[in-house]
């Protein structure tokens, strides 16, 4: 119930009615909650990204971005994760419509695509440590490799919550319950995405220039 | 979890959209970051503070696509609290960015410079 | 670059290593004979409960009525009293550092061991604020907030009951370091490099760090139950702008706690990389920084200072149109002066660090935000004189406590705004000035303010008052007490007298301490009063008893139900028109009901808090130690156990109507039986 329909709901009653004589249920909460949760971990972002700002030029006569990063990697690495945004939303429009088959599919594959993209990032990640630009080289190295390394352990979470719920739907189908975990996965999943945009534009795409 | 009761009208619900939206959105993101990662890895515009504002430019638009079209974020969702909920996490980020930045760039610039045998004796 | 090598370890120690970590004999301190004692004392006393739970057979009662409890009513209740236990912690180190520095001049050097004493004032500051100071703020808003606005409960139930075992987590973590191994002997920010491995390779920082994760999650999760609680399930007719002004304080505090304790978590978690995985954010080579450390923590540490006081602000707000019979003067500003300070207390951090050397553009900023949140903070107080002027103010012991604030706050206030200067905070950074300063505002603030409120509404949640007399006795000793104890280390401040000094030369600072002592023994008496207020009332609780539900004629909603309430807070949803609701149900001539009840439908109990939490203090413990096997397999099963806890569907029992009619036909009975 909207806060315009519990006015509408008190204006309609008598001035000394002091309680309502039919049960009342508030609004389920769970997905403005988790909302808020997301919006903390938003926070926990912007202290990395904080880092990374002030630290991030501080190679120590280590290796720089311009030297390391390999922009077409990152670019397979985006495409990857943004097709799996998009393959999540179709999974939704399924599973609001019913079709527990395709939702189960359409889930599926983002799940691969999460994987494809952790899969790469581990390789580039064994890639530079195997090159000597591990995180304890330099504090650039290392707030690079703990604000991407933190983005990837939230996918990583993510894919296995979504291993979970896929378990779920096929257990019990689309029931309210599920729909409304599978809508947090579904802002789980696309904050993640929007996290992303701000790793690649500013520590990768930024990074790249000299 | 009480199965009679709906959950709320389906507007104001996030995480649900039209399939065009997803089309729409997608196509959006798809063309913003081509652009990013074309204009860096093509050095089309050279490096210049004009490519640093460029591709901070396009990451902010790819944010607003993706919280309009994935997202769903409009001022009804929630009552409108999403959304404020959004604005005040949005200035609170970049409070923790600028000032952080802010402060450690002016401690920076405060320092004593290193001398000439501490910069030979740095790793 | 070459990997470094790691040193080859003997052959014999290696199994050990891998099986115990860093875990040996030498981790139980038996050679420090106070370590000793206490640890006797703290296990007498816990087997002696034991024993008495055993005895009385409440082992069960406990698990099933409290443990597992969803209840936000319960859940508050046990916040308090974990907060009110380790306030007797907390206490006890600083008894031990006033009487140190009473005796450790010239040639004494006291009784404590530098590193132990270093290890008594981080534990002490890490204890008052994570685990009293948090949990009596936190308990009282679970406990107050979903009555005040007429819900059933909060809006996730279980995710409460798992929030406080987490924090109740992070303490167990605490007082674990007491007995095996250390504590950090840092000061209670654990600032590197000093905790960073190089100057602190011991498990102290590793207690402190996961200590806090561990009580962080419950503190976070609590954020967002609360903040949703207030937003979704506020009784219909409660319009933002007619929410009691407590409610409106647990509103912004809560948003704080959401949007602060990240925070915390990151720079914690930065730390910990430093120390156990060779990063380079704080540490002094490689390019790190170990100012960008001071920078995050107080970004969190600021809104943390009124995360505590806001609550306490809300506390004042009740109790003082209730004492003096009017509305709330000026509730608009008073939420407008909320707001304000929600939002400002994101912009100060840097007040903490003047020294650090940002320079005249950056200190000059941060020195005017730090006055300007004085302004709102201000008005708050005018509002609370305001409402009680031409009140007809009743000075029963909630209201002496907020007078009490409203004296001592003000004077910490003012001392506050005086090192919002930058030029005078060169001078008095971390001197004794500051901790007298940050004291003054602690606890004539937040502890006065917690004080009021378990007076105020302990009759609401237990059924009787409190004992007057003692709690007359408790608040003389602490206001008496809090001004002996801290006048002199002002004067000891302007002297130029640091903090976290075990030991002084000058004989002539001697007499100060010596007099902040007698303080702190004050306080000792005003503490041992309440324990006492608190018996007392248990044993006369018959006369004490609060039959009418609204022992005080207060205005707001908690006060319409019960005292204790029923387990569903109210038998029939209110109906809210106005600000003050209960009051202008009562100005109406409210009749309660008689007929027409529902069956209600509740959260169940279950055990999954208990487990989760602690499953976490073993991963805790193994982290700590270094004992990855163990950390690895609870951290495992950790996910394996939220997992599971996933899939069947959140549990609900009905309450039948013939129960509803049952308890509210009793509160009936009691009702007429006053009239």
């Amino acid at each position: 119930m909207s806060a315009a329909s519990q006015l509408r709901l008190v204006a309609s009653r008598p001035r000394t009615q002091f309680h309502l004589t039919e049960p009342y249920h508030p609004e389920n909460s769970v997905l403005l909650g988790f909302w808020i949760y997301l919006m903390s971990d938003c926070l926990i972002f912007s202290v990395l990204f904080a880092t990374f700002g002030v630290l991030g030029r501080n190679y120590a006569g280590g290796p720089s971005g311009a030297a390391l990063f390999e922009l077409p990697v990152v670019a397979v690495n985006t495409g990857l994760l943004l097709v799996s945004s998009f393959t999540y939303g179709m999974a939704m429009i399924s599973a609001q419509g019913g079709a527990r088959r395709s939702a189960l599919a359409w889930l599926g594959v983002t799940g691969l695509l999460g994987c494809g993209f952790l899969g790469l990032e581990l390789s580039e990640f064994a890639h530079l440590i195997g090159e000597g630009a591990g995180p304890q080289r330099s504090a650039f190295l290392s707030s690079f490799f703990t604000l991407v390394g933190t983005h990837g352990l939230h996918v990583a979470f993510g894919v296995i919550w979504l291993t979970t719920l896929m378990v779920q739907v096929a257990r019990r189908g689309l029931t309210e319950t599920n729909l409304r975990r599978l809508m947090c996965l579904s802002l789980f999943w696309h904050f993640l995405d929007v996290i992303w945009i701000a790793v690649f534009s500013f520590v990768y795409l930024l990074g790249a220039l000299k | 979890m009480n199965a009679a009761v709906p959950i709320a009208e389906e507007a104001d619900l996030p995480g649900r959209g039209a399939r065009a939206d997803y089309v729409r959105g997608f196509t959006m993101a798809a063309v913003l970051t081509a652009a990013a990662f074309t204009l860096v890895m093509s050095n089309a515009l050279g490096n210049t503070p004009l490519t640093v504002a460029a591709v901070m430019g396009l990451a902010v638009a790819q944010v607003v696509v993706h919280m309009v079209f994935f997202l769903h974020m409009n001022s009804r969702s929630e009552g409108g609290w999403n959304l404020l909920a959004l604005l005040f996490t949005l200035l609170l980020v970049l409070i923790v960015l600028s000032g952080s930045i802010w402060v450690m760039y002016h401690l920076n610039a405060n320092m004593v410079p290193p001398s000439p045998d501490d910069m030979r004796q740095m790793p | 670059m070459q990997n470094p090598q790691h040193p080859p370890l003997p052959a014999g120690l290696d199994f050990a290593r891998l099986l115990f970590g860093r875990l040996t004999w030498d981790a139980l301190p038996l050679h420090e004979p106070i370590v000793v004692g206490t640890f006797l004392v703290v296990a007498a006393v816990g087997l002696a409960v034991l024993a008495g739970v055993t005895r009385y057979r409440l082992w069960g009662y406990l698990w099933r009525e409290w443990f597992t409890s969803v209840d936000h009513k319960k859940i508050g209740a046990m916040y308090v009293i974990l907060g009110l236990v380790m306030l007797l912690r907390g206490f006890v180190d600083a008894l031990m550092m006033r009487a140190q520095q009473a005796l450790s001049f010239g040639q004494s050097h006291g009784f404590l061991p530098p590193h132990h004493y270093d290890q008594l004032f981080t534990a002490h500051g890490v204890i008052m604020i994570f685990f009293v100071a948090m949990p009596l703020v936190v308990g009282l808003m679970n406990f107050v907030v979903p009555l005040q606005i007429g819900a059933r409960d909060v809006a996730f139930p279980f995710l409460n009951n798992f929030s406080f075992w987490m924090t109740a987590g992070g303490a167990v973590m605490m007082m674990l370091s007491l007995f095996v191994g250390e504590f950090a002997s840092t000061g209670w920010l654990a600032y590197p490099p000093l905790s960073g491995l190089a100057f602190s390779p011991g498990v102290g920082v590793d207690y402190y760090i996961w200590a806090l994760q561990i009580a962080g999650v419950g503190t976070l999760l609590s954020g967002v139950n609360l903040v949703a609680t207030i937003i979704k399930m506020r009784a219909p007719g409660m319009s933002l702008m007619k929410m009691p002004v407590f409610a409106w304080t647990a509103l912004c505090t809560n948003v704080l706690i959401v949007a602060t304790f990240p925070v915390l978590t990151a720079v914690l978690a930065l730390l910990s990389l430093d120390r156990e995985a060779g990063t380079h954010f704080f540490t002094n080579d490689l390019g790190g920084n170990p100012m960008m450390y001071v920078n995050l923590i107080w970004i969190w540490g600021h809104p943390e200072v009124y995360i505590l006081i806001l609550p306490a602000f809300g506390v004042f707000s009740e109790i003082v149109p209730t004492f003096s019979r009017k509305p709330l003067f000026g509730y608009v500003s008073m939420v407008y002066a909320t707001i304000a300070i929600t939002v400002l207390s994101y912009l100060v951090w840097l007040h903490h660090f003047f020294t650090m050397g940002a320079g005249g553009d950056v200190n000059g900023f941060f020195g005017i935000t730090t006055m300007v949140i004085s302004i709102p903070t201000g008005a708050k107080i005018f509002n609370w004189l305001f409402t009680m002027y031409r009140g007809r103010v009743r000075l029963e012991l909630p209201m002496l406590w907020t007078l009490g604030f409203m004296v001592t706050f003000v004077i910490g206030g003012m001392t506050g705004v005086l090192l919002a200067v930058p030029a005078a905070d060169f001078v008095l950074h971390n001197s004794l000035f500051l901790v007298a300063h940050f004291h003054n505002v602690i606890i004539g603030g937040v502890v006065f303010g917690m004080f009021a409120g378990i007076n105020y509404w302990f009759p609401k949640a237990f059924g009787f008052r409190l004992d007057e007399f003692w709690g007359r006795v408790s608040f003389g000793f602490w206001l008496v007490g809090f001004y002996v104890a801290f006048m002199p280390l002002y004067v000891l401040g302007l002297m130029g007298v640091t903090r976290r000094m075990s030991h002084f030369d000058d004989p002539s600072l001697r007499i100060w301490f010596v007099i902040a002592a007698v303080g702190a023994g004050l306080i000792l008496l005003g503490i041992v009063s309440f324990v006492v207020q608190i018996a007392v009332s248990v044993k006369n609780r018959e006369a004490l008893r609060d039959l009418t539900g609204d022992p005080w004629d207060a205005r707001t909603l908690e006060w319409s139900t019960a005292s204790p309430p029923p387990e569903y807070n109210f038998a029939f949803t209110p109906v809210v028109h106005e600000n003050d609701a209960w009051w202008d149900m009562k100005a109406r001539g409210y009749q309660r009901p008689s007929a027409g009840y529902l069956p209600i439908q509740m959260p169940s109990n279950t055990g999954a808090g208990v487990i989760l939490a602690a499953i976490s203090v073993v991963i805790g413990f193994g982290l700590v130690w270094h004992i990855w096997w163990l950390a690895a397999a609870a951290g495992a099963g950790l996910l394996a156990a939220a997992i599971g806890h996933s899939f069947p569907d959140a549990g609900e029992r009905v309450i039948p109507v013939e129960h509803v009619v049952g308890v509210e036909c009793s509160r009936s009975d009691m009702i007429r039986s006053v009239a």
